[in-house]
């Protein structure tokens, strides 16, 4: 295998083990879907430009959260079907594999000091969710 | 710069090293009092190839363990702790002129204090032929070794010596396949640990394991065998014929190195020491099995262990002059263990050698159990016990005899079966002083403190005080004396489940049903805070559902189920899920069989029979699980809540319909159970089984709920379990008819699911219900509490309300939504990826991700 072909793989397996390295360049709020595509108190997934987005639709909070859906722990595209939570009133997500959970604001991970999700901006225009990235 | 203080350990077997230990905490304790601390130089020379491990454990080597699980350390913990070591160094000299050693590498080491930690070898009688090459010993990983490779070529192995090693030396060789035979010396088993009549229970149940024992057995000579390797000859003319010997006649305490530097040894062996574990050279220590106090050789490893503390405190007392000094004075040796499945203790004196005392027997023949109580002769004190085939009562009985408790009026309840009354000793009963774990010596007394020291929780109490970190064997009675000493204070154990309600399952149970609370919001509104969390949530969704048993994955209640109740499967490590279809009782035709066939071809899923008598299909994307339950729900299949903390499976045998012995169509049964119960939401999750007679095929005893047929209708067992910490099941009532089998089990899954802790087994359940089974009985049977009926009602409710949820799911448009993997296209998840492996897929590693990206980038 060259070493080109090699870097190349590498960037490949970047992109699917962490789908999220932000880009600077380009950003731009992208229409996802509808507010009644979206689950109340729970979670669906998003694919926006080959990222894979869970959003979190919290009905007490009037709020919508966007974070990757890559678990950096379980390593796998989950995030979406965890349990939506708070601890002191910050809201977190679940993972669903090992449960560790993940603030839906910062997306640091409250268990593991090193590991976090990747947060986006989220707007409801009209009826339609747009995610920023 | 200030000259180092040298401290040699000859010997690295388990008290070697727990001394190292030992030095190493002093060393911390002074640097936390002292700025400038003459440094220390710590060398161990290890005669074996490899650091200390773990010889009590040795015998689980044969059944998996392999030398690195073993290890008590590592290379790189001594170097992180700055100890140099050798191995393949024994020490062959000392010279105590200029105190130094030598070893047989010719290397050599000054010392200021010299610790001998030698240990003891096996003892091999000089029997004629003795030194052939299958004549073996049983002490190190090496031996083992030999063992193994003996055993390959080997049909027929022989244990000479029938005490504590030599059983489990059997047990091991046993389990290596060779037809097994021990032969002792004296007229019994364990004649150190064990009376006659235990001795007696012991031979047979041993003998029933297959194992043959020789008792009053002098070799005389090991000569050549006809179908064997050898013949063993005995003093009366007796002979047998063995492919390998094992040697397991006592130990003999290494003592040559101190022989050899004239410090003074016993008659029959041990370097002398004092109670500050000092030889005759006070420079010199010696401790472990090599040392010899008040003219007696400690064969275990608890009092090696106090040695080492006592020698360690004192050495650092002669350098720095600070530490506190303790002194050994002694040890108890009273032993617990399982030899072959058959538990054994011994205590204090055994065998009623004090003048005066007493004794009171229980012997229960037809259940193999045998107990002894030792009495004072004024009926106040235990002096020993004996226990065959059931520990049960040893922890209670040891504190009785070391703290000096008073004995109750009738001793003899100490030991009669459990139904006759419970004296159990209760933490809170027990002095300071009481000993709690035996490995490391740590007292009620030491728990307490380190509680006063601000430990909270049961992890830092066995970090600190290092209790129930050696054998674990005392793990419940730490546990217990923790909990009542926080009761004690006041700070009651916290119950709360989360954050987010100061409550106990218990509790919201409670209040869930008493205030006809229906969703989760309504709850939080009213009793709790903030937006929940995965504990309290699905915790709330079981107990609605153990009430109501509406559809899990309605609006409301989808939100808080675990993500395997949310999508209706089980969710596995790469994202994917997988699919179990109840097949009630084990029974299945060969038409739904193919259909799961076909279904799995389809879909191409990965397949295998599961350990609860169905099949699982593994590998289904999100997506494909309505697709494939559909399938499945038109050949007639339901859901098996494999995801769910609910009934899992009724295993059964064929029971009388096919089988020659069975006494009542067990089958038939187990599909009444399993289709009754069914969905039933719970605290954890339920197995059953039905066997159809008492061989016990479908193995009830170690199900939550177990029924066996007899001849008259059913016993019912309850609350055992398999798992992490298997509980054998308690025989709960005997002939029952269907009626009743049925009225007491739904009585029992109610007042259960209504009492027990989130994530509880009813196994743990019923340790931590206060009565116990006899208090379970009086509830469910004698109805003490008046609430038969309403659980009966209850019960029937939910019975009536079943549905197979993936029916109503498929039936469901919102519920369908969660059922796709992007909410904005069609696309899949990429990072799933498979590969073939016999001839089935399985979750690919990242490096064969990594090069499928390579054929798809590099073509
Ligand atoms: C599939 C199966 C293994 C197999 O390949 O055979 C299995 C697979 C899992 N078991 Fe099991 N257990 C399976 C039979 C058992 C058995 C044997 C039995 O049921 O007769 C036991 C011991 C008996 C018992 O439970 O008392 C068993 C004791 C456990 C435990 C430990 C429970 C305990 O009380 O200690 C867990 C962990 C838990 O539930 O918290 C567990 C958990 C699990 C989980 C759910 C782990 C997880 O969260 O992913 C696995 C789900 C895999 C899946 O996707 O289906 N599994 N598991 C078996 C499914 C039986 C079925 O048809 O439903
Ligand atoms: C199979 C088996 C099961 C057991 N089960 C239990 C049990 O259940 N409970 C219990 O309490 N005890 C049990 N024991 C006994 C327990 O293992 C010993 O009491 C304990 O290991 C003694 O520790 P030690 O460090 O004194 O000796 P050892 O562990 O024997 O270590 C001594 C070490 O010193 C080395 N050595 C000897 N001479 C020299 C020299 N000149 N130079 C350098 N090194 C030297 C030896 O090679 C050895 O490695 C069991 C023993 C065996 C063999
Ligand atoms: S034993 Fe452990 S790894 Fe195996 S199936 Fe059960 S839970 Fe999974
Ligand atoms: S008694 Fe062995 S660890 Fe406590």
């Amino acid at each position: 295998m060259s070493k080109l072909t090699k870097q190349l793989i590498e960037k490949q397996i970047q992109k699917q083990v962490e789908p999220l390295e932000s880009q600077s360049s380009g950003q731009t709020w992208h229409s996802v879907c509808r507010m009644s595509d979206l689950i109340q108190d729970a979670g669906v997934c998003a694919l926006i430009n080959d990222k894979q987005i869970a959003l979190f639709n919290i009905k007490r909070q009037g709020k919508v959260y966007a974070v990757s859906n890559f678990d950096p722990i379980g390593k796998a595209n989950v995030m979406y079907r965890g349990i939506i939570g708070s601890v002191q009133d910050e809201p977190v997500i679940a993972s669903p594999l090992y449960k560790q959970q993940f603030s839906l604001t910062s997306g640091r991970c409250l268990q593991e000091q090193d590991k976090a999700l990747h947060t986006f901006d989220v707007r409801i225009n009209e009826d339609t969710v747009q995610v920023f990235l | 710069m200030l000259e180092k203080r040298k401290i040699v350990i000859v010997g690295n077997g388990m008290v070697g090293h727990h001394f190292v230990e030992q030095v190493i905490e002093q060393q911390k304790a002074q640097h936390n009092k002292q700025q400038s601390l003459q440094p220390l130089e710590v060398t161990v020379l290890s005669a074996e190839s490899r650091l200390a491990y773990d010889r009590v454990h040795l015998s689980e080597f044969f059944s998996g363990k392999t030398a690195d699980d073993l290890a008590m350390t590592t290379p790189k913990t001594y170097h992180s702790w700055d100890v140099n070591f050798r191995t393949n160094a024994k020490v062959e000299h000392i010279d105590r002129q200029f105190n130094v050693v030598k070893t047989v590498t010719g290397e050599t080491f000054s010392y200021d204090k010299l610790i001998l930690a030698t240990g003891s070898y096996p003892f091999v009688p000089p029997i004629p032929g003795h030194k052939q090459p299958h004549c073996l010993v049983y002490r190190t990983i090496e031996d083992l070794h030999a063992i193994e490779r003996s055993a390959k070529s080997s049909k027929v192995g022989v244990v000479i010596g029938g005490g504590l090693l030599g059983l489990e030396a059997a047990n091991a060789i046993k389990q290596l396949g060779l037809e097994t035979h021990v032969v002792e010396f004296a007229p019994q088993l364990m004649a150190v640990q064990v009376d006659a009549g235990g001795g007696q229970l012991l031979r047979s149940k041993i003998e029933s394991l297959g194992v043959q024992v020789h008792t009053s057995k002098v070799t005389q000579n090991i000569g050549k065998g006809e179908q064997c390797r050898y013949q063993l000859q005995f003093a009366d003319g007796e002979v047998l014929e063995t492919d390998m010997i094992l040697f397991s006649a006592g130990i003999r305490p290494y003592d040559e190195l101190a022989k050899m530097a004239d410090l003074a040894v016993g008659e029959r062996g041990g370097v002398v020491i004092n109670n500050l574990c000092q030889t005759s050279d006070p420079s010199i220590y010696a401790i472990g099995e090599c040392a010899l106090w008040q003219n007696f050789i400690f064969g275990l490893v608890a009092p090696g262990y106090s040695m080492a503390k006592v020698a360690a405190k004192h050495i650092f007392s002669d350098f720095y002059a600070s530490a506190d000094v303790t002194e050994f004075t002694g040890a108890d040796l009273s032993t617990k263990l399982k030899l072959m499945g058959v538990d054994v203790g011994s205590i204090g004196d055994a065998h009623g050698k004090t003048p005066g005392s007493l004794a009171c027997i229980f012997e229960d023949q037809p259940n193999s159990v045998y107990k002894k109580i030792v009495i004072s002769e004024d009926k106040t004190r235990l002096l020993g016990a004996v226990l065959v085939g059931d520990n049960s009562e040893y922890d209670t009985l040891l504190q009785y005899m070391l703290n000096d408790i008073d004995l109750p009026e009738t001793p003899e309840a100490l030991i009669l079966p459990k139904s006759e009354g419970e004296v159990s000793l209760g933490a809170s009963a027990l002095p300071d002083t009481a000993t709690i774990c035996s490995c490391h010596n740590v007292s009620k007394g030491d728990i307490v403190a380190a509680l006063d020291d601000g430990c909270t929780d049961l992890g830092e109490i066995k970090s600190c005080t290092k209790a129930s970190t050696g054998c674990g064997g005392c793990a419940a009675l730490v546990k217990n004396v923790f909990e009542e000493e926080l009761q004690s204070r006041g700070v009651s154990v916290k119950q709360d489940i989360c954050e987010h309600f100061p409550y106990s399952r218990r509790q919201l149970f409670d209040l869930i049903k008493v205030e006809k609370i229906k969703t989760f919001d309504e709850l939080l509104e009213k009793h709790g805070s903030g937006l929940g969390c995965e504990v309290c949530k699905p915790t709330t969704a079981s107990i609605l559902a153990s009430i109501y048993n509406d559809y899990i994955l309605d609006k409301f209640h989808l939100p808080l189920q675990d993500s395997n109740d949310n999508f209706l499967a089980n969710l596995q490590k790469d994202g994917t899920y997988s699919v179990v279809p109840r097949i009630p009782g084990g029974e299945v035709t060969p038409e739904k069989l193919i259909v799961i066939g076909q279904v799995a071809q389809k879909y191409d899923l990965y397949t295998k029979i599961t350990g609860g008598q169905r099949i699982d299909m593994f590998g289904a994307r999100v997506e494909q699980l309505p697709l494939i339950w559909q399938e499945l729900i038109d050949a007639g299949f339901e859901t098996g809540h494999a995801y769910g903390k609910s009934v899992r499976t009724v295993k059964s045998c064929v029971g009388s319909t096919w089988c020659r012995f069975g006494v009542q169509d067990s089958l038939n049964m187990a599909l009444d159970l399993e289709n009754r119960y069914k969905g039933l939401r719970s605290p954890h999750k339920l197995k059953f089984a039905v066997s159809g007679c008492t061989r016990e095929c479908a193995e009830a005893q170690s199900k939550d709920i177990g029924v066996i047929a007899t001849e008259n209708g059913w016993n019912l067992y309850v609350c055992g379990n398999g798992g992490m910490r298997p509980r054998h099941a308690d025989l709960f009532a005997t002939d029952l008819d269907d009626k009743t089998l049925l009225q007491y089990i739904d009585r029992i899954l109610i007042f259960y699911t209504q009492t027990a802790d989130r994530l509880q087994r009813t196994s743990v359940w019923l340790e931590n219900l206060e009565g116990g089974l006899d208090y379970l009985k009086q509830v469910i049977i004698d109805d003490s509490l008046g609430l038969s009926k309403e659980m009966e009602t209850q019960m029937e409710n939910i019975v009536g309300k079943y549905q197979c949820e993936w029916k109503t799911t498929l039936e469901d448009p919102i519920a369908m939504k969660r059922f796709k993997a992007f909410v904005n296209c069609e696309e899949q998840d990429e990072n799933i990826v498979f590969v073939k492996e016999r001839e089935q897929i399985r979750p690919a590693k990242d490096v064969e991700k990594l090069e499928r990206i390579a054929v798809v980038v590099d073509p």
